[in-house]
């Protein structure tokens, strides 16, 4: 038993679990920052510019929604910010002026959201409609130079550059190169695409939950096309940029590769490997399709993949399985939601009008769920896969983990709280939700915005055309 | 080795942004104080609104200076920051709750609709904005007595329950509460509550003779447990000390007075608070971890400083316009909270509640100021316990 003790207070492992569950925590709620804001300026901007109600209506609930997103998520980065001190000193200590580049600049642009995020919030009352819509672009701005900022620190991890090292101190740096590292512009594009995929799958699931409890009327309509539009054209991009960024880690992180696609000794005619388990060098239970991983990565059988059997053992990721698996399903999932968007979209391009059969409405109200699996599995593919490395061949996790004891009770700690956040996350909304629905049932269609057209005097039919108008309900909200 | 100038010129903007977090954000965990001595539902509710009005639209954006100061700290000097991290480990982690706990507080706040529900997350939100400042007073003074070793080996406990550590603890929440009550005088000005105004002029008073005599206190201490700063406290950077005096008297006169000018009594509360600050960096200079951590060793290289530079810069460029926005908006009262759900209810209730009366009946502030500090010091000695007992020396 004190063996267990001694484990528990010395590995890295519970430094890397608290690691691990508040960055995949966080980064739902980051998401939410980075996205949010523009599909919630979509909708206000339907709404002043059509003096649709129901738009501004959404808009401004989900800018309410937001207060609550960015409330948990402004903590929750903060617990990181944090953490990379408590729990990685030997890190921060060594790396820390190369690092902290992308991280400070970071902190230019949470400022900036946050400022604007006081005034998008709290501004609906007093500002001018239009004045009140610029002062949420840089929100949507600073999320995505925030997001760019800080997917470059983890990039710099997993490919890093622009520093010189002597006796284990840094001797310069290279602002620049440690910003723009080899794999800045693959991670971020991809976390950015995600970012948008998770925020607008996750909103679209629950109006196309609304919408299969019959509630069909024009602001679940346009609840649900809105962010499934925003989503919808991501996913093909995202697609896209899977494959393009698998093929840069096949030769940026050739082993972290290996794991993901179950390369063990470097070949030609990799075959691709679709599920299966990995127990003592074998494959179980997985269908391989032959020579395919070779041709994904070099386009031709020939092409030679590198497999693990470059590196000695104790530098090969500890747990090949989960990260193939979690490739697998981040894949699975990503070409999902994939074919969800081009139903819809086809569906839109030839019928303008909104898909309402169970097949494709259930799909859409679990699609949430499944864009943020699909992004966790990213995360564990891109950090498991790094491991044993915290500085991609520079630097081992063990060196650079904490010291300090307590860690395992700061982790059970934070568990703790992160089931309270998450029960705050969902909670807050659900409870949000439904009192909307109790105060007003009727006030969706019709209910009086904060600005925008005044209701013809008391008449429920607001001064737009009936809400049924198949036309103007759905879809494409951002052709003007 | 005398420091980098490009060491010297970031330490500084380091120690404007640890002024402007404490200013800003310790305003925002005082408001949480005066909400946890407010009283009960009814008495308390005019205060309580007040300080909500005030605080939510712009503490997230108070608060990103502590994200600053933790990225600027990281980035230029980067032993300093891992040596604090570990040593102080306990500490850190428990203001770090206190912020989450304020978050979830904050996130809660506005949906609760039911007066029991409220009363959970505000003593929540409450209770954090004591946590959060004590802990984060416990570091500075262990890092200003020279209790963190530049390699620790892991937790040093001896480090922030030193009694110039918890004194400067209790310093910090004084200072969080006297600033905050200064604020929160203005704010009931500009809303025209009279009563309120009384209130808070109350509390600020309070809290500004409660503050000088727990900075009496730690600057005694100083003298034992950290001589080196203390011979600069009395020697270079004696000026700002009596800057930081003469502006605590100046805020008192005004506050028995009654000349609330809103920029005057504002600024000058402020330098009070942030001659502190600076006094304190002076104080440690040449140092970054008294008397084992010189600046000159502990900073990154020049590139890094320079970029630390640029971003600040670019904050300047970026930051300052939103914040003269943020803040002209909110003073002009251009940002509002209440629309419908609970708030609005919630609203209106107060508004239905007797004036005077929150004026008339002080909240038993003794008391209960005096149990929270038992609480805490069984807390710390919990926690200490339940820390050291795995690796005892």
């Amino acid at each position: 038993m004190s063996a267990v003790a001694h484990v528990l207070v010395v590995n890295p492992v519970p430094a890397r679990s608290q690691m691990g569950s508040s960055l995949g925590f966080h980064i739902i709620l980051a998401c939410f920052g980075i996205a949010f804001a523009a599909v919630t300026m979509i909708a206000e901007w339907i709404g002043i510019r059509r003096g649709d109600a129901a738009a501004l209506l959404l808009a401004r609930r989900w800018s309410k929604i937001m207060a609550v997103l960015v409330a948990v998520g402004a903590v929750s980065g903060t617990v990181l910010s944090y953490e990379m001190g408590l729990l990685w000193p030997g890190l921060m200590g060594r790396f820390g002026a190369a690092i902290g580049v992308p991280f400070s600049v970071e902190g230019v642009f949470f400022f900036l959201e946050a400022i604007f995020v006081g005034v998008y919030l709290y501004g609906w009352r007093r500002l001018s409609p239009w004045a009140h819509w610029w002062s949420g672009m840089p929100i949507v701005v600073a999320g995505l130079l925030g997001a760019l900022s800080v997917v470059a620190a983890n990039s710099w991890m997993n490919s890093p550059a622009g520093y010189t090292l002597s006796h284990g101190k840094i001797t310069s740096v290279d602002p620049v190169s440690v910003f723009f590292n080899a794999a800045t512009p693959y991670e971020t594009t991809h976390m950015v695409l995600a970012a948008y995929m998770v925020t607008g799958f996750v909103t679209a699931g629950v109006y196309a939950v609304g919408l299969l409890r019959g509630r069909r009327d024009r602001y679940h309509r346009l609840g649900f096309a809105i962010p499934f539009t925003v989503a919808g054209i991501a996913a093909p991009l995202q697609v896209m940029m899977g494959d393009v960024i698998a093929r840069f880690a096949a030769h940026n992180q050739p082993v972290k590769f290996a794991a993901m696609e179950y390369v063990s000794r470097t070949t030609r005619d990799a075959p691709e490997w679709l599920g299966g388990i990995l127990i003592n060098g074998r494959v179980y239970f997985g269908a391989a399709i032959p020579a395919f991983d070779s041709i994904l990565v070099g386009f031709s059988p020939r092409t030679q993949v590198i497999g693990w059997d470059s590196v000695p053992p104790d530098q090969r990721p500890s747990l090949p399985t989960l990260i193939h698996l979690s490739f697998n399903v981040m894949v699975g999932l990503g070409f999902f939601l994939f074919a969800l968007a081009a139903w819809q979209g086809w569906w839109w391009w030839f019928h303008r009008r909104l898909l309402m059969t169970k097949w494709f409405l259930v799909p859409s109200a679990l699609s949430g769920v499944a864009a943020v699996a699909a992004m966790e599995a990213g995360w564990v593919v891109t950090e498991v896969g790094r491991q044993p490395w915290i500085v991609y061949r520079v630097m081992l996790v063990s060196d650079a983990v904490t010291p300090a004891s307590g860690v395992p009770v700061t982790l059970g700690v934070m568990l703790a709280l992160y089931a309270v956040l998450t029960v705050v996350s969902i909670g807050v909304p659900m409870i949000m939700s439904w009192r909307w629905r109790q105060e007003a049932p009727a006030e969706e269609d019709t209910e009086q915005v904060p600005y925008g057209p005044p209701p013809a005097g008391a008449s429920p039919a607001g001064p737009q055309a009936p809400p049924a108008v198949p036309r103007a309900s759905s879809g494409g909200p951002e052709a003007p | 080795m005398s420091p980098s100038p490009e060491a010297i010129a970031v330490a500084a903007i380091l120690f404007v942004v640890i002024a402007a977090y404490a200013l800003f954000g310790g305003a925002d965990f005082g408001g949480g104080i005066w909400d946890l001595l407010a009283g009960g539902a009814r008495r308390g509710a005019a205060p309580r609104s007040l300080i909500d009005e005030s605080i939510t639209p712009v503490w997230e954006a108070n608060h990103v200076w502590l994200i600053f100061i933790l990225v600027l700290l990281w980035t230029a000097f980067p032993p300093a920051f891992a040596a604090i991290m570990t040593a102080l480990f306990v500490p850190l982690s428990l203001s770090l709750l206190g912020i989450v706990l304020r978050g979830v507080g904050f996130a809660f706040r506005h949906t609760a609709e039911r007066l029991r529900m409220l009363r959970v997350t505000g003593a929540v939100f409450a209770a954090a904005s004591l946590i959060t400042p004590f802990f984060m007073g416990t570091v500075i003074g262990a890092i200003a007595t020279g209790q963190v070793p530049v390699h620790p080996a892991g937790n040093v406990l001896a480090a922030w329950t030193s009694p110039t550590a918890i004194l400067t603890g209790f310093l910090f929440v004084a200072a969080c509460a006297y600033i905050s009550a200064v604020f929160l005088v203005l704010e009931a000005r500009q809303r025209g509550h009279q009563d309120l105004m009384r209130y808070f002029s109350l509390r600020a008073t309070a809290a500004a003779v409660l503050t000088g005599a727990l900075a009496g206190g730690t600057f005694a201490e100083l003298s034992s447990s950290a001589p080196y700063v203390y011979a600069r406290l009395t020697g270079i950077a004696l000026p700002l000390v009596a800057i930081s005096i003469a502006a605590g008297i100046a805020v008192l006169a005004m506050l028995w007075l009654r000349w609330y000018h809103a920029l005057f009594l504002r600024a000058t509360a402020a330098i009070a608070v942030a001659t502190v600050v600076w006094g304190w960096g002076l104080a440690q200079y040449p140092y970054l971890l008294p008397t084992s951590l010189p600046l000159a060793a502990g900073s990154a290289p020049t590139a890094s400083l320079v970029a630390e530079f640029v971003v600040t810069g670019l904050a300047v460029l970026l930051v300052a316009p939103g914040f003269a926005l943020l803040y002209f908006l909110q003073q002009r009262r251009m940002l509002t909270a209440a629309e419908t759900d609970a708030d609005l209810r919630l609203a209106a209730k107060i508004e239905q509640a007797p004036p005077g009366q929150p004026a008339a009946a002080p909240a038993p502030a003794g008391t209960r100021m005096t149990t929270a500090l038992v609480l805490a010091m069984l807390a710390i000695r919990a926690i200490r316990d339940a820390f050291s007992s795995p690796r005892r020396r």
